[in-house]
């Protein structure tokens, strides 16, 4: 059934009785032309893509508990493509060109919010940094502003401007950018997935690859049987290294914890998405009210999805930094989620060096405002055997050649990216 | 998380700074490209038991080989990481 | 004049009746007393409408008497100290306080979007994603707007918190949470014990479910053994009791999070004390006694207000003397619930009816019955008439299918009692059925955490306190105390029998979530799309995900998802839990970390001085540096700056240098050392000289850069960035400790212990010559351009002396111990004044370093090589160094890298901007021709126009090609040149004369 308002006005008039399942519920078959393991928003992507862009819809996405209850459920669901280096740039704006179409292609709101995204700065050092990112951004056709001081106060007048640590000098605006709601991205790729075919198969663990005489991968081995396949693709950022290890490889990837955290609902208050530039703290405000916020990662290596208190400390620190008017917001609830770190802090799509197997990996803070981005490359990877030009940078033999997309600057140490 | 240094006894997660494996080797002087590689950007990235360094900024400065379980965050033990990751020669 | 307290019972509870308080609720003046919340005293006044639910604004009441409110959430207090969605079943009253109900306009009691209920039909769970889609820019422009307005709870103050906040760190053997039976009793053992115990209780009064349920504990009166068992805790030295005070979270490694209420039941705090403390408790065993709460049943009507848990209802009445009904019926389906109707009758209030699901009633309860003349009606509430009012009739459904009505005020509900569960789960633990109770108990705990009492599941008051007090005596005995505990408070176990029941059919909204209206066919519904995970029943339905965290909801919902879904409760399973239990105030996170205290401030040996000069400070890091020093006159930085400038190019001048990092190595095998982490070599440097160092990551990318000096055979002295100090110091410690052992070299920071002034200029000489003992050879043969040693100045303190030069003048660099920094730079004003000497600031610094082509941050920004920078001569192919071998990868050693260059603009009047992009001239900006950016500028005395450095490709090649400057963020576009980026002295005369 489309989704409209004239069909919800309908289906009131029965009750809600007649809505079918979101997504169908698969039973595996034995054979899929591209079997994806990884039910988030990445793999389901990638499904529809395959499905809707490649015709291949021939396609299995395995999940090992729900659908999106990896990462895309628990991140703090900003969009934006404010990169500053060649790779990184185009690719995040490719994403950006898809969330701006999304909903009306997968018949789903997801509550695409371009809402604006400000990053501010706090010296002459950050200004110039974030005027080269500007133009870059600018240069590749995205839109960037850099704001002075009396524009970010007339966009933001409850920041502290009276006797701040650290006074905000300015900002790097992208209006374009801003959030999605971020389960829904995942219900609406596997409802649209769904309807061309693809078969997203929940509670099904990927627990080894099956591998022909030349070493080739011609499937994969689960908790619910052997499914064979033509191709297989990995999107399972957070546990890449636990997955690829089972073919035998190791990856440039460390798994960190990173906390968010969300306050009480409370009546609008923040009108878009910031990043503070004097310390750890960046901040929306969900549609339903709460402040959705996060910080730095933990540090230290782990997949355990929960932090400590250090991290949750100093990130409460920086918003009380930036807005004290916080201080009686209430922190609601505070989680987890396994970033997969890679050692320039740019992502990997690619081919892995055993056949049959492709990588979609190391997605560090990017995943979120990747996904239709990604799904769309790697799709286009998985069908036609070569990188999408937008993903050409991200090949997994970058390291050993030298051509790291740092944006950083932090070098092969994953927890400083 | 809390550790036992063992030059300082048990202290909070914030005097210590992170690292990572601590089960690399730096190859030797004259080793190849290939070698140095693997050491500088692969990583077995365990989800269980692994020993890593940690480093005691807030205290001693001592460097430390910590045994810990990323699945639980349990620390087992605790050890100088003197020459944990000195080049061994034929290693 | 505060009404009549209507409501309030004539004797008994616990609050003060000689200490009336006066508060305003929506306006309206009540009165209270002390001992009083906010919702007990609504209730004694007579109010039953508090509150608006989130999506339907349906009228809410008063549901329970804990943390757990779903419903009763105001803003308490008014003005900056305005508190969004207070649970008014927490606040406590105190004189003046000043509440306002939430999510409503006009009024609480004509509220306008209640309209949303005519458009209940459509507002189904997850209606949004349905729609709202065409056209795409109406979400941004008019739905998101409609529906952010409609959304959110109460409104937060809006201006900055006036409160302060403390953090504190507290240690313990056993830490408890409740001071319920089981958690007094664990007190008492781990106490006796001899361990050191923390009690952590959230409510201000100590006694949990003691307070409000009677009973007999080694044969007294529960009220008498509470007195006589806290009075026995008072008197033990190591056990802290602290009221008001939330467990609320369980970190690695034995650490807790806590939250101390230290001041909110007063108007504000009182002067010099802190509104709130967050504590991280270190503690080597846990005892969780928190307790169980009371899970509502859902059948249509429920949320009605007057509508109250049962257990609620009792607290009400035997706590505060307050009667939430007069007239009252209850429907429960287990035994606990008749308490309530014991409570009610014995504070002369009627008892309606009960309506009890179970099949049979005890014999006791039976008679209690018939003597209160009140009837048993076996089946369930189908539905409640009433409004915003409150109750009037209740519709049941007696088990056989007759309908039956009661006319009451108050409905008290009792579905059972959930466990509370969270904090033995935060670590990811899922907790496990138990059948016999019909609820999730804790399945083992983060390490050292055990539950007690109800909190793991055993309800009765003799469990509670037998479990508790086992717990408290294995925990301090796990905690090495084994000291007499001496016997177990005794009490009998209530019976305690339970059908489950969670749902009742019927017409007309049955809420599971009452904060966030989602109701049984919203379940239904989630099942049917396919949402039949927990976690997507949450997600899409938003079911728990409300201030309360589903403290009353959850439960049910996944029973009747389970239903639906013909699955079992176990099957279906529970989400997961996270901390913080109840919400915390995000300012207590911070505690003074905020406003100018947020980071520490680190001043400069010669801040103060400094700051009697006038100077402009900047942050560099934590450091403030003085950035230019103005002078009356001149009309902005760039004048100052400019004169500083050519000050020192003229004469002499002195800048504060010493937050660059300083690090003694000392050792036999200092230099080989130094020859591993440089790319150059330090061995062969001789005694008395300096030489400029770079050292690299592994990876083969630049780290950081210094000065370091040989001050003897088995000594060196090395500088770092002021950027880097702290993490080159670990870099090296890392170098020293792990990776060469076998080095004889011990490193010291000392970037503390020294005050650094660089002094430059053509008259450099002349001023030191004021400072240094005569008797120091300064010449250029007795100190030549690189030399380093130490030397006595007048009056006998010792310094290190080094002959180097960041400006490109003759320039030394001075240190004396930290303590003399402050006299060196009057000395040095003094002294220099015959020659005009002219402190500067970190901008001059900067313009200097720019016109002599030094590289620094910008371009040492963690993607240059050494090469990129004008530096790959340096790298010594004799030995081998961190950063070596990846540094010849291909792509680090193409001829193609964007690497450092001279730049400026054509036109000499043009300003140069830092960030501005690199395009060849002619050709239309693109991302196939962005060949590099501007990293650093200034405004060059010397050249007398803006001049800068940037990295582009293959920059060295194309000295003096013309290119295009494009900066479309700041609209400018214009030609500059490429140049060498040594603008001043390329030869380097000057600094070696």
């Amino acid at each position: 059934m489309k989704y409209s308002i004239f069909s919800l006005a309908r289906a009131a008039l029965s009750g809600h009785k007649n809505w079918q399942r979101t997504w169908r519920d698969a039973t595996p078959k034995d054979h899929y032309d591209v079997v994806i393991i990884g039910g988030g928003g990445h793999g389901l992507a990638t499904a529809w893509f395959l499905a809707s862009e490649y015709g291949i819809k021939n396609v299995a996405v395995l999940e090992k508990g729900w659908i999106g209850s990896g990462n895309a459920g628990r991140n703090t669901t900003i969009i934006r493509s404010n990169y500053g280096l060649p790779g990184n740039t185009g690719f995040y704006e490719l994403s950006m060109k898809l969330w701006e179409r999304m909903e009306q292609d997968l018949n789903y709101n997801a509550m695409v919010s371009q809402r604006g995204v400000v990053n501010l700065y706090h010296s002459d050092a950050q200004r110039d940094a974030y005027a080269r990112r500007g133009n870059t951004m600018r240069i590749n056709g995205i839109d960037a502003e850099l704001l002075d001081l009396t524009a970010v106060k007339k966009m933001m007048p409850f920041l502290n401007f009276d006797n701040a640590r650290f006074p905000v000098q300015g900002g790097l605006l992208q209006r374009r950018g801003g959030t999605a709601r971020h389960d829904a991205v995942v219900w609406g790729y596997a409802h649209a997935a769904s309807a061309l075919g693809v078969d997203i198969i929940q509670n099904c663990e990927v627990t080894g690859f099956v591998r022909d005489a030349n070493g080739k991968v011609t499937g994969v081995e689960t908790s619910r049987g052997k499914i064979g396949a033509g191709k297989v693709g990995m999107a399972v950022a957070g546990s890449s290294s636990r997955v690829a290890a089972m073919a035998g490889l190791r990856l440039p990837i460390e798994s960190h914890v990173l906390q968010a955290f969300v306050s009480e609902a409370i009546k609008p208050l923040l009108p878009n998405v910031m990043t503070f530039g004097a310390g750890h703290f960046y901040v929306s405000q969900s549609d339903k009210g709460g402040l959705v916020f996060g910080g730095d990662i933990d540090g230290y290596n782990s997949y355990a999805q929960r932090g400590n208190m250090p991290v949750m400390e100093d990130v409460c620190e920086g918003g009380m930094a930036l807005m004290p008017m916080i201080g009686r917001v209430r922190l609601l609830r505070q989680w987890g989620g396994i970033m997969d770190m890679s050692m320039d802090g740019s992502p990997i799509i690619d081919k892995s060096p055993v056949d049959g197997l492709y990588l979609n990996a190391g997605w560090c803070y990017g995943g979120f405002k990747a996904t239709p981005g990604s799904g769309f490359v790697f799709a286009h990877l998985l069908a036609r055997d070569t990188p999408h030009e937008e993903a050409a940078k991200f090949r997994l033999d970058r390291f050993r050649r030298g051509a790291m997309i740092d944006e950083k600057g932090q070098g092969a140490q994953p927890n400083l990216h | 998380m809390r550790i036992v240094c063992p030059f300082c006894g048990e202290r909070e997660l914030g005097e210590f700074t992170y690292l990572g494996d601590a089960k690399p080797v730096r190859p030797v002087a004259g080793a190849s490209e290939d070698e140095v590689f693997d050491y500088v950007y692969l990583r077995d990235n365990v989800a269980g038991a692994t020993s890593e360094y940690w480093y005691h900024g807030g205290g001693c400065r001592a460097w430390l080989k910590v045994a810990r379980n990323t699945l639980t965050h349990e620390i087992s033990s605790v050890e100088p990481a003197l020459g944990a990751g000195a080049a061994r020669v034929g290693a | 004049m505060a009404g009549a307290q209507t409501h309030r019972l004539d004797k008994g509870g616990l609050i003060d009746r000689s200490a009336s308080l006066n508060f305003r609720f929506d306006g309206k003046t009540f009165s209270g007393f002390q001992g009083d919340t906010l919702a007990s005293a609504l209730i004694a006044n007579g109010v039953k409408l508090v509150g608006r639910s989130f999506k339907y604004h349906r009228p809410r009441g008063i549901l329970t008497s804990g943390s757990e409110e779903p419903n009763a959430l105001v803003e308490l207090r008014t003005g900056a100290r305005r508190e969004p969605n207070t649970k008014a079943t927490t606040a406590e009253l105190y004189e003046g306080l000043e509440a306002a109900s939430q999510n409503r306009w006009p009024s609480l009691r004509h509220d306008v979007m209640s309209v949303n209920q005519l458009f209940a039909p459509i507002f189904v769970a997850g209606f949004y994603y349905k729609t709202f889609m065409w056209p795409a820019k109406f979400w941004e422009a008019i739905y998101e707007p409609a529906i952010r307005r409609a959304a959110g709870l109460g409104r937060a103050a809006g201006v900055a918190d006036p409160d302060h906040y403390d953090k504190a760190w507290a240690h313990c053997d056993v830490l408890i949470a409740g001071s319920g039976p089981a958690g007094l009793a664990a007190a008492l053992a781990a106490g006796r014990s001899g361990a050191r115990v923390i009690l952590c209780e959230e409510d201000f009064t100590l006694g949990g479910r003691l307070l409000s349920d009677g009973g007999t504990i080694d044969g007294l009166p529960v009220a008498e053994w509470l007195s006589r068992t806290l009075a026995e805790l008072a008197a033990m030295p190591d056990v802290r009791i602290m009221t008001r005070t939330t467990l609320f979270g369980v970190y690695d490694g034995g650490t807790y999070g806590a939250i101390e209420r230290v001041n909110d039941h007063l108007p504000s705090p009182p002067e010099h004390q802190v509104r709130q403390r967050l504590w991280r408790i270190v503690a080597r065993r846990c005892v969780v006694a928190a307790g169980a709460l009371e899970r509502p049943i859902v059948f249509a009507g429920n949320d009605t207000p007057g509508v109250m848990m049962a257990s609620a209802m009792r607290t009400y009445i035997a706590r505060y003397a307050a009667a939430p009904a007069k007239r009252i019926a209850l429907f429960t389906n287990n035994e606990d619930g008749w308490r309530t109707v014991e409570a009610a009758l014995g504070a002369g209030l009627q008892i309606a009816a009960v309506i009890d699901a179970r099949p049979d009633v005890s014999a006791a309860y039976r008679s209690l019955a018939s003597k209160g003349g009140f009837p048993v009606l076996h089946g369930s509430v189908s539905g409640v008439e009433g409004g915003k009012d409150g109750v009037r009739k209740i519709a049941v459904s007696l088990t056989g299918g007759a309908r039956a009505e009661v006319e009451a005020d108050g409905l008290a509900v009792s579905g059972g009692w959930n466990p509370a569960v969270g904090l033995t789960s935060y670590h990811r633990g899922r907790p496990k059925w138990r059948d016999d109770i019909a609820a999730f108990v804790p399945d083992g705990a983060p390490p050292g955490m055990v539950a007690a009492g109800a909190a793991n599941g055993d309800f009765g008051l003799g469990a509670c306190l037998s479990q508790g007090f086992a717990a408290g005596a294995a925990a301090a005995h796990d905690a090495g105390h084994n000291g007499k505990a001496g016997t177990a408070p005794v009490a009998d176990d209530e019976a305690f029998s339970l059908t489950p029941l969670w749902h009742v059919a019927g017409k007309g909204k049955a809420f599971v979530d009452y904060q966030h209206d989602v109701t049984a066919s919203d379940i239904e519904l989630a099942q049917r799309e396919g949402f039949e995970s927990v976690e997507h029943l949450k997600r899409y339905t938003t079911l728990g995900m409300a201030t309360d965290q589903g403290k009353t909801s959850n439960v049910a919902g996944l029973a009747i998802m389970a239903a639906v879904s013909g699955r079992s409760i176990p099957e279906t399973g529970t989400t997961i839990y996270r901390p913080p239990y109840v919400p915390v105030a995000i300012g207590a996170f911070a505690g003074h970390h905020r406003d100018e205290t947020f980071h520490a401030t680190r001043l400069t040996p010669s801040h103060h001085w400094a700051a009697e000069q006038g100077a402009v400070f900047v942050d560099t890091g934590l450091w403030k540096r003085a950035q230019w020093y103005p002078r009356a006159g001149e009309k902005d930085w760039l004048e100052s700056v400019t004169r500083e400038v050519k000050a020192v190019r003229g004469g002499v001048g002195f800048c504060d240098v010493s937050t660059l990092g300083k690090i003694d190595v000392h050792g036999r095998d200092a230099g080989a050392f130094l020859d591993r982490v440089y790319i150059n070599t330090f061995s062969n440097l001789a005694v008395g000289k300096a030489r400029y160092g770079l050292m690299l990551r592994e990876d083969g990318i630049v780290y950081d850069d210094g000065t370091t000096s040989r001050l003897a055979e088995d000594h060196y002295f090395l500088t770092t960035t002021t950027a880097k100090a702290g993490l080159v110091m670990q870099h090296l410690e890392f170098c020293r400790q792990v990776l060469f052992p076998e080095l004889d070299v011990q490193l010291t920071s000392v970037s503390d212990q020294w005050a650094q002034f660089s002094i430059a200029g053509p008259k450099t000489r002349d001023l030191l010559k004021e400072i240094v003992d005569p008797a120091e050879d300064l010449s250029n043969e007795g100190f030549p351009f690189m030399g380093a040693r130490e030397v006595a100045l007048r009056g006998g303190i010792k310094a290190r002396l080094f002959r180097i030069s960041f400006s490109g003048e003759m320039a030394f660099e001075i240190s004396v111990p930290a303590r003399f920094g402050d006299a060196m730079a009057r000395n040095l004003m003094l002294a220099g004044a015959p020659f005009g000497v002219t402190p500067y600031g970190t901008e001059a610094l900067g313009v200097m370093r720019v016109e002599k082509g030094h590289v620094a941050g910008p371009e040492l920004n963690g993607t240059t090589t050494a090469a990129d920078l004008g530096l790959g001569k340096m790298m010594s192919t004799k030995k081998d160094y961190i950063g070596r071998v990846m540094a010849g990868r291909e792509a680090l050693v193409a001829p193609d890298r964007q690497v450092v260059v001279g730049i400026k603009p054509t036109d000499k009047a043009r300003r140069l901007r830092s960030g501005a992009h690199i395009i060849p001239k002619g050709q239309i900006p693109g991302p196939g021709n962005d060949q590099g950016y501007v990293t650093s500028v200034c405004f060059s005395p010397t050249l007398d126009q803006w001049i800068g450095l940037g990295l582009v490709e293959r920059g060295r090649e194309r000295i003096g090609e013309v290119v295009h400057a494009h900066d479309p963020l700041r609209g400018e576009d214009y030609d500059v040149e490429l140049c060498n980026p040594v603008f001043y002295d390329p030869d380097g005369g000057r600094q070696r004369g």
